[in-house]
This record gives C-alpha cells, sequence and structure tokens, in this order.
C-alpha cells in the first residue's frame, strides 16, 4: 500500500518527461524520423548555418590531433557514416526501374557525381576522369571546382596540404563502401598549381579502389 | 581643346572615387587588420597603425560618453518592453580632411571598420555595409580563424579585392 502513491508518482512523471521540450523534438513532436522519405523537392538548408556547423565540425577534429593527415583522417570518418546511408536513401528515391545498386565502378561513380552530388550540392560535380597512368587503374578522379563545404574556410598558411573537403571525400568513401567497392578518397587541392586563379578552391578527389574490386571488375567485363 | 578638357573631366571623376584604405579593428582597440586597396595615402609603419588604431579605439570610446541626450531618452523610455532599446551612443563616424575622409562603422559586437576614401567617395554606407558582410562570410564562419586576433584569411581579401577594385577604376 505504502509503494502505491510514488508508483502514481512515476506514472505522471513518464508523459511529462516524454513531451519535453528540448533540442532532440521539436514543439509539435514531429522528428525527421516522422516525416515521408521521398519529400525531396523543397529541402534546401541555409548555407549559414552548414558553414557555422562545419566550422564547429573542423574545430572539433583539430583536438588532440598530431599532424594534417590525421586530421583529414578524422575529417573523412565523420563524412563516412553520411555516405554510407546517402547510398540507400538516394537509391531508394531513384525511380522504381533505376533502384538497382549500381554493380560496375563506372555506373557507382556516375551516380556519385550526378545523383549525390545534386542531392548535396545542388548541382553535379565538375568533372569524372580515369587515371591515364597505366600503372594505377584503380584511380579515378572526381573534380569539384569550388566545392561547397570549403566556401567560407581560409587554411591557414602553416598548414597547405590541408582540404576540409576531406569529408566530402568521407561521404563517397562511405557510399563505395556501401555498395561493395571498398576504396580510399582523399581530397587534393589542385588551384594553385593548374588552372591558377580561375578556381582557387579546386579540389580533385581521389578514388583508389582496393586491388580485388578492379580485379573482379576486370573478370566481370571479360564474361 | 574641347577634348581635352572633356578627358581632364574624365580623369577627375575617376580620381574622385577611390577607396584607399580599410582597417579592422577589435573590441579591444587592436588592429587585426590592414589593407590598401588604391595609392594616395603614405604609408606609415606598422608600429604607428596600432598607434593610430589605439587611439581611434579612445577617442571613439570617450565621444559616445560625451553627447549626453541618449541617456535622457533611455529614463523616458524605461516604461517600455525591452524589445525597442535605443540605439547604444554611436560616437566618432566620420573624420574628414582636405583629402581624405575615414568612415567608421562600430558593430553591435564593439569591433570597429574604418574605410579611407576620396571626400567625394559616394555609398559609403554601402561599401561598409557589404564589407561587414564579407568579413562576417569569410572571416567569422572561417574554423582556423580565432576571434579577435589579427585576420590572416585569403578568401577573404581575394573577396575584398574583388570588391573594391572594380569601384575604383569605375
Amino acid at each position: 500500500m505504502a509503494s502505491q502513491p510514488t508508483k502514481w508518482a512515476l506514472g505522471n512523471q513518464a508523459p511529462a518527461r516524454g513531451s519535453s521540450q528540448g533540442l532532440r523534438t521539436p514543439a509539435n513532436g514531429k522528428t525527421i524520423y516522422n516525416r515521408p522519405l521521398n519529400r525531396s523537392r523543397t529541402q534546401e538548408l541555409s548555407q549559414a548555418s552548414f558553414a557555422y556547423l562545419f566550422g564547429e565540425m573542423v574545430s572539433y577534429a583539430q583536438r588532440r590531433v598530431t599532424d594534417i593527415q590525421d586530421l583529414e583522417k578524422r575529417l573523412n570518418n565523420q563524412g563516412h557514416p553520411i555516405g554510407l546511408k546517402l547510398l540507400d536513401l538516394l537509391l531508394y528515391r531513384e525511380p522504381p526501374r533505376s533502384q538497382l545498386r549500381p554493380l560496375n565502378i563506372i555506373a557507382l561513380l556516375q551516380f556519385i557525381t550526378t545523383v549525390l552530388w545534386k542531392h548535396l550540392f545542388a548541382r553535379p560535380a565538375d568533372a569524372l576522369e580515369k587515371s591515364s597512368n597505366p600503372e594505377t587503374p584503380d584511380e579515378y578522379m572526381i573534380t569539384d571546382n569550388e566545392p561547397l563545404v570549403n566556401q567560407y574556410i581560409s587554411v591557414p598558411k602553416g598548414m597547405d596540404q590541408l582540404n576540409c573537403a576531406a569529408f566530402v571525400a568521407g561521404v563517397i568513401e562511405g557510399a563505395c563502401d556501401g555498395a561493395g567497392f571498398a576504396a580510399r578518397v582523399t581530397a587534393h587541392s589542385m588551384g594553385t598549381k593548374t588552372e591558377g586563379e580561375l578556381w582557387p578552391g579546386k579540389t580533385i578527389f581521389l578514388v583508389k579502389f582496393q586491388p580485388e574490386i578492379v580485379e573482379r571488375e576486370q573478370f566481370l567485363g571479360k564474361s | 581643346m574641347h577634348f581635352k578638357s572633356l578627358l581632364l573631366l574624365a580623369i577627375q571623376h575617376v580620381t574622385d572615387r577611390v577607396v584607399f584604405a580599410l582597417m579592422i579593428i577589435n573590441k579591444a582597440g587592436g588592429l587585426i587588420y590592414q589593407h590598401d586597396f588604391a595609392e594616395g595615402l603614405n604609408q606609415l609603419s606598422s608600429n604607428d597603425y596600432l598607434v593610430f588604431a589605439g587611439t581611434f579605439h579612445g577617442v571613439h570610446a570617450i565621444t559616445t560618453r560625451l553627447y549626453p541626450l541618449s541617456h535622457q531618452t533611455v529614463a523616458t523610455r524605461s516604461s517600455l518592453s525591452n524589445f525597442d532599446r535605443p540605439d547604444p551612443p554611436s560616437g566618432i563616424e566620420v573624420l574628414e580632411t582636405e583629402s581624405f575622409r575615414l568612415q567608421c562603422f562600430s558593430t553591435l559586437t564593439g569591433t570597429k571598420f574604418l574605410l579611407f576614401t576620396e571626400p567625394q567617395q559616394a555609398n559609403i554606407e554601402g561599401i561598409l555595409r557589404r564589407v561587414y558582410e564579407l568579413y562576417s562570410d569569410y572571416v567569422m564562419k572561417n574554423p582556423f580563424y580565432q576571434s579577435e586576433m589579427p585576420i590572416r584569411c585569403e578568401g577573404f581579401d581575394r573577396r575584398l579585392v574583388a570588391y573594391l577594385r572594380p569601384l575604383n577604376s569605375r
């Protein structure tokens, strides 16, 4: 009998806690998970708020980091799960007959440079090339003349090697891994070396597939 | 003769509208940015620029306390809600000399933008607003910038020059 009032108290508290408003649950109780997956037309976000968020992500990744490779690796890791999930989501949103997972390297990379790029940055990537070097047939290059994530970022003098688009490289890597094409993707700044001033932020994403993937591709191509 | 005078007029017109330089002073009175966009002002030593910034900051701070009216308005308006609080006293906004005009724009956080122009330069407020926009985009959104420290952002420099060069050559 003595425990009865406390039970009531708990029972009263539970719904109050559930409906408490905070950062995680908006006032109308509808989170991102309540929305239909296919509604994509009007999903535009503020670039300023993304810039602040991304700035904090870079500062966060910079803590307790020893060198630039380490920092890029961390940014890459932040992007990886996004790519993994985006692959599923974007394939689901494709019209039913093209919902198939990309089955070869070219189809996958084209999916990334068009569908994925348009979803993230509202425009396709600027170029997709295969490495012309016969020694590295496993390398592909995706070019973005002005990566959206780097728009407001000026890398300080001492960190010339750093390109914060390593985050986008992580997204690409996640999409490749999710499709069953294990790869390493790195971001490289090319603005200052080639073509000079026209696109100072020009970035090349170097996609290097694992040897077994290239082998499989060659085997499948023959049959 | 007529053509010559026209040409002279044109040159006059061009030299009348020049943005010489921009300085940014942080809220502690330190110079965090100084950039020249056109010939016309003498170069000072970097130490003198720092002294200038500190002095201007001090004079600005005192002039905000000179004008008594804004305190009266605070007293009469105290019954109103917090939302229509009057603007803080502004302090020095313009300094004019024979050869240049210094316009000061103070943000709500106390950062000051000083623009040195020809006295006849039009739309200075618009230029300063645009400079402030560039500052808030390319300096404040840059994760590698520590606030109140000297500004070394290549993207900010590039956009600033791209915006002010066409104004000077018009």
